[in-house]
């Protein structure tokens, strides 16, 4: 029985959350700065002339960018943990997702029926 | 009897039992897990913060007017350098080698204190413009997000040293494995929160 679960444990070691390997890490690293390196070069020489495509490049590329820390950094996949990891990381992107999206629907919604002419002169005269 | 009993009740006990028996140190770690999970929280009420009252100049200076995208881009830097050399301390680790983590945790917490160094001097920068948290909306959720990630990564740098002094003084022992572990997934997700900074609050600032 001892031994048996000492054998465990070395299995589980090894393949356990928290381990990369020399490759893994240069393959992320070289991922990231490539990743990080392309919205930077589209926002600082005007790359695109369309501003909208220009930030749905950056949104996509940071969400691929995310990944890629999860998976080659935070050694993160769908078995770590017995799945509890990934089941937390769904229910915080739940969260959050409501909590931004919601604010900034309530928000804006708060924005456009709020008293007309309300600018920053009237609001200064306020003052 | 006793013996055929337990044999019996040992091979229909559930799996997750066994396991959470014989690994205290997976507990930690799922533990710390979902504390980086409510501080992702955090985070994602500060990005929100942003998105709603990030516009809201009060006639005030934009994020076109401030930001320094090369100073950024050099802070970005330092950041994912942080993360790689992090990365060659856990291998090290892995190894065995206390000299070669020390030597890999020593570069890690050096690029860490150069991000904070640039961070506050942009901040003296925008400072010296005029450019305070009581300036405007944009400029209070600017900094309370921006800092509060800073804050993060300050503490990490001092969780870092007192971590070097740990595996100075008892070597690589299972409990400082476990905590340099824990801190592994503290700094990679430092440089999660990050990518959403550089990309909502910088580039998507400047590019108006």
């Amino acid at each position: 029985m001892s031994a048996h679960s000492h054998a465990h444990d070395d299995h589980h070691g090894d393949g356990g959350a928290g381990h990369g390997t020399f490759n893994s890490y240069m393959i992320g690293f070289i991922l990231s700065v490539i990743l990080t390196a392309i919205p930077f070069w589209l926002v600082m020489d005007g790359v695109l002339d369309s501003k909208i495509a220009t930030a749905l490049w950056i949104m996509g590329l940071g969400v691929v960018q995310i990944i890629v820390h999860m998976v080659y950094f935070l050694h993160m996949n769908t078995k770590s943990e017995g799945g509890w990891n990934m089941l937390a990381l769904i229910f915080t992107l739940v969260i959050v997702a409501i909590a931004i999206a919601g604010s900034m629907w309530v928000m804006y919604h708060l924005n456009t029926n709020m008293m007309p002419q309300m600018d920053h002169e009237m609001i200064r005269s306020f003052g | 009897m006793t013996m055929a009993n337990n044999t019996a009740a040992q091979t229909e006990m559930p799996v997750f039992y066994l396991k959470e028996e014989h690994h205290p140190e997976t507990g930690t770690m799922l533990g710390f897990w979902i504390y980086l999970m409510s501080d992702s929280l955090i985070f994602g009420i500060l990005f929100a913060t942003y998105a709603v009252i990030g516009q809201n100049y009060a006639a005030g200076p934009a994020p076109t007017d401030l930001f320094d995208l090369e100073l950024v881009a050099i802070n970005t830097s330092m950041l994912l350098f942080s993360s790689i050399t992090y990365g060659f301390a856990m291998l090290q680790m892995e190894k065995g080698s206390i000299a070669g983590t020390q030597l890999w945790l020593a570069i890690t917490g050096l690029f860490g204190a150069a991000f904070v160094g640039l961070e506050l001097y942009e901040f003296h920068e925008l400072w010296s413009l005029g450019a305070t948290p009581m300036r405007s909306g944009f400029l209070s959720a600017f900094y309370t997000l921006v800092a509060t990630h800073g804050l993060h990564v300050t503490f990490g740098i001092i969780w870092l040293v007192t971590l070097m002094i740990q595996v100075a003084k008892h070597g690589l022992i299972p409990a400082n494995k476990r905590r340099l572990m824990c801190l592994s997934m503290f700094w990679h997700f430092l440089d999660v929160i990050w990518i959403g900074v550089f990309s909502v609050v910088y580039l998507l600032g400047v590019l108006g």
